[in-house]
């Protein structure tokens, strides 16, 4: 398949991927901190900074209030990690590969660009983000299932899931980071029930609540990083991303299991190992926050070298 | 919602032999509209134009900041033309293309036409479209003219003239497939009553006729289409027919020559190309032959079509027969070629290079349509009747100055079509414009592309000056 078109079916993937996890992120949020005893841990300000730029929110806004931080995270066409610049970057992409996607597909995400762009207009989301969360969340569960159900899963295919898969991956340890954030002020709390509602709120986050409860009963901090890291299969855990990312990339080169053969094979692939073989306890002894910051940068390498190896015009690695 | 006081005005309409007299052609569908609340038909109306939103079938407007979308407006009320009428129409296009491109192939080898002084040799070699490097180019199978779109319009008679040739990149076909597959959900009943002829086997023929041209007769042919990009004005058509033909739409970096063929960059490394339906101008596929600045070109490829190792839909050089000078001596060139009396006319056009047409032009600015020899889309036009005595003025200037750039028609009584507005139906000007395709034999799609003039009163249809378009049945016979 063209250069062009692989780059444009991995990003309008991502894009997408992006936009849910934001929506969700918003809409967690909003509920949690009507579950919040006290003003000062209604707080909006983590979201900005697991999820965007919390500088360039500064320099905009006044204050982390509710409504500024979703016309942040969901309006704001100069924050490149918004949800209506995600739709409109996952639109353009779409537009780019048209003929490639099939029309279920390409009409999916124009109807959701124009629902965004309507809303991004109406004031009425500010007060009760819940309903505008539910259709992007909805949209893209929509894109996936037309994406598996009429999609030949060919090389494009595959292109669309290694992108799908390595920004759910980085969304995922985004998702563990805002406990961090919460926590940073509050050591008190540990092990209250707003440590409860609050770990409960990540789970929620990632989808990952039922499925948790389900494997584990009880809430406990390291089992929730556990389960959203090292779980191999819980569609949203970091290992399974890691794990079909590598499948996708090895079907779209034809390399075998266990070996590489391009930059991003041995990055991805050492990365995989690394999560396959690794144990919850030294991940919290080391330090939670900067073992997630260690990976959103490792899974930065891979893309990259994806980018170099498939998508330049000029290839190497 | 009912026609009783729809005025067909002093024009040909299409769809009214008289008020209140619908013809024969257009009963089954008014019977049908005559059964509809006001409401339902107002609300198919919605509906249709939700549907080309949705389906993102818009155009995007030059000049205003980039990605500006809009639809291209919509009118349910369809046109509709006879099957006997049809024919003769029919008839007309083919051989009017073989005409073209027999004078193509001439021109760019012995120049026959030339020699025998049937047109004087300076209006075809002073032309802006004649391209002095096709010279001695043999395109696959001798054709040059793949994709045709030729623009039609009926006078008060309702007998239907040519008004232009479109020999380079014509567009607008894609809309009439979305204009069906819409008009089909606003209608449902009428279609199975009607016997209206089918459109949406375009992209096939389309595909036909481009694998007809692979270098060798190679049985399978990779065939791509080469769009300019995404903010290109008929992006969403290069898109369209790429993806209903199956094929891979190219962008020019996609774009490489390599070891004498045409390769595009793929995943796996560079992938031979064959056939290029190309949506990009002559001037800017190749930078080494046509302009030097151009950024969206493939360097080396024009040598690899010389060689025969690639070919082009349509060739490049196919806008020396559709220059609006050459257009004055079609009938001519008719003749010449075919031996034939012309079945579809042209309209009367005074050259302004010509010295007594130019003083006739001059003196009647007022009433003459005026045209750019080498311009498309509506632009540099001047229409006598809606001018000012500025313009008028400005035009006798430029016609002066530049006599060979310029044509004038008269202002024709284009026929009407009724639309829906605020209070009712109005009648408003429309024209067509069928697609033809020359691969193994000549194809003409039943209908084309009705543009209408949707102003209360305007002649331009073009979509870039306010026009829309309406779905045309051709009723088989």
């Amino acid at each position: 398949m063209l250069s062009r078109v692989a780059n444009s079916m991995y990003w309008m993937s991502r894009y997408i991927e992006r936009a849910e996890n934001i929506a969700r992120s918003m809409e967690v949020n909003s509920h949690m901190v009507l579950d919040m005893p006290g003003e000062e841990l209604k707080e909006w300000g983590p979201l900005v900074t697991i999820m965007g730029d919390h500088k360039v929110f500064l320099e905009r806004y006044e204050n982390a209030s509710q409504e500024n931080v979703i016309q942040f995270l969901a309006f704001d066409r100069s924050n490149p990690n918004s949800i209506i610049s995600a739709v409109s970057a996952a639109r353009e992409n779409a537009r780019i590969i048209r003929p490639s996607i099939p029309t279920e597909l390409w009409e999916c995400i124009n109807a959701l660009y124009l629902y965004v762009t309507r809303k991004a207009v109406s004031q009425q989301v500010f007060a009760s983000p819940h309903e505008f969360c539910q259709v992007v969340k909805s949209s893209s569960h929509t894109f996936l299932g037309i994406m598996e159900a009429t999609m030949t899963h060919g090389e494009a295919w595959h292109f669309f899931r290694l992108g799908r898969t390595l920004e759910r991956a980085d969304q995922t340890t985004r998702l563990l980071d805002v406990k961090y954030f919460i926590l940073l002020p509050t050591v008190d709390y540990v092990g209250t029930p707003i440590d409860d509602i609050q770990w409960a709120a990540v789970l929620r986050s990632a989808s990952a609540f039922e499925m948790y409860r389900q494997h584990y009963g009880v809430i406990q901090p390291d089992q929730v990083v556990e389960f959203l890291l090292l779980d191999r299969d819980f569609p949203r855990a970091v290992l399974y991303c890691l794990n079909r990312a590598e499948e996708s990339l090895r079907a779209i080169s034809g390399t075998h299991e266990g070996m590489f053969h391009s930059l991003p094979e041995q990055r991805l692939g050492q990365l995989r190992s690394e999560f396959m073989y690794m144990r919850v306890e030294e991940i919290i002894s080391a330090g939670l926050h900067e073992f997630l910051d260690n990976t959103q940068y490792r899974l930065n390498v891979v893309g990259q070298a994806i980018f170099d190896r498939f998508f330049s015009l000029h290839p190497n690695g | 919602m009912r026609f009783d006081d729809y005025d067909t005005g002093a024009f040909y309409d299409e769809l009214f032999e008289a008020p209140g007299q619908p013809r024969p052609c257009a009963r089954i569908l008014m019977e049908r509209i005559h059964s509809l609340p006001e409401t339902e038909i107002r609300s198919r109306q919605a509906a249709a134009e939700m549907a080309l939103l949705q389906m993102g079938i818009t155009f995007n407007v030059y000049g205003a900041e980039a990605g500006t979308e809009r639809i291209f407006p919509f009118d349910i009320i369809p046109r509709i033309i006879p099957g006997h009428e049809w024919e003769q129409v029919e008839q007309g296009l083919r051989q009017r293309i073989k005409a073209l491109n027999l004078f193509i192939d001439d021109i760019y080898h012995d120049q026959k036409i030339l020699k025998d002084g049937v047109i004087p040799r300076e209006k075809v070699l002073a032309a802006d479209s004649y391209r002095k490097a096709c010279q001695g180019v043999n395109p696959p199978k001798g054709i040059w003219c793949h994709i045709t779109g030729t623009d039609l319009v009926r006078d008060l008679e309702g007998k239907f003239y040519v008004l232009e040739d479109n020999l380079r990149c014509p567009s607008g076909v894609s809309y009439v497939l979305a204009n069906r597959q819409v008009l089909k959900r606003t209608f449902p009943l009428v279609f199975p009553k009607a016997n209206i002829r089918a459109v949406v086997d375009y992209p096939s023929h389309l595909l036909q006729t481009l694998k007809h041209l692979a270098p060798n007769n190679h049985p399978a042919p990779t065939v791509v289409v080469w769009t300019p990009g995404i903010y290109n004005s008929a992006y969403f058509e290069h898109a369209y027919l790429a993806q209903q033909m199956g094929v891979d739409l190219v962008e020019g970096p996609d774009l490489v020559v390599d070891g004498g063929y045409v390769c595009m960059r793929t995943t796996k490394g560079l992938e031979r190309v064959d056939v290029i339906y190309r949506r990009v101008d002559d001037d800017f596929m190749d930078p080494r032959v046509f302009r030097p600045d151009s950024l969206l070109g493939v360097p080396g490829l024009f040598e690899v079509y010389q060689a025969g190792r690639v070919a082009l839909a349509n060739a490049p050089g196919t806008g020396i027969a559709d220059d609006k000078v050459i257009y004055a001596y079609v009938p001519r060139i008719i003749s010449y070629y075919l031996g034939e009396e012309m079945i579809l006319p042209n309209v009367q056009t005074y050259l302004c290079d010509e010295p007594e047409d130019q003083a006739y032009v001059l003196e009647h600015l007022d009433e003459l349509v005026v045209k750019a020899a080498n311009e498309s889309g509506g632009y540099g036009m001047l229409i006598g009747p809606h001018s000012t005595k500025e313009q008028q003025a400005d035009f006798a200037e430029r016609i002066k100055a530049a006599p060979r750039n310029y044509i004038a028609q008269p202002t024709l009584s284009l026929s009407r079509a009724p639309v829906i507005v605020d209070n009712g139906f109005e009648g408003r000007h429309v024209d067509l414009r069928p697609y033809i395709l020359y691969g193994e034999d000549i194809y003409v799609m039943p209908g084309g592309l009705t543009r209408v003039a949707l102003k209360k009163g305007s002649l331009v249809v073009n979509s870039s000056q306010g026009g829309g378009s309406k779905d045309t049945w051709v009723l088989a016979q």
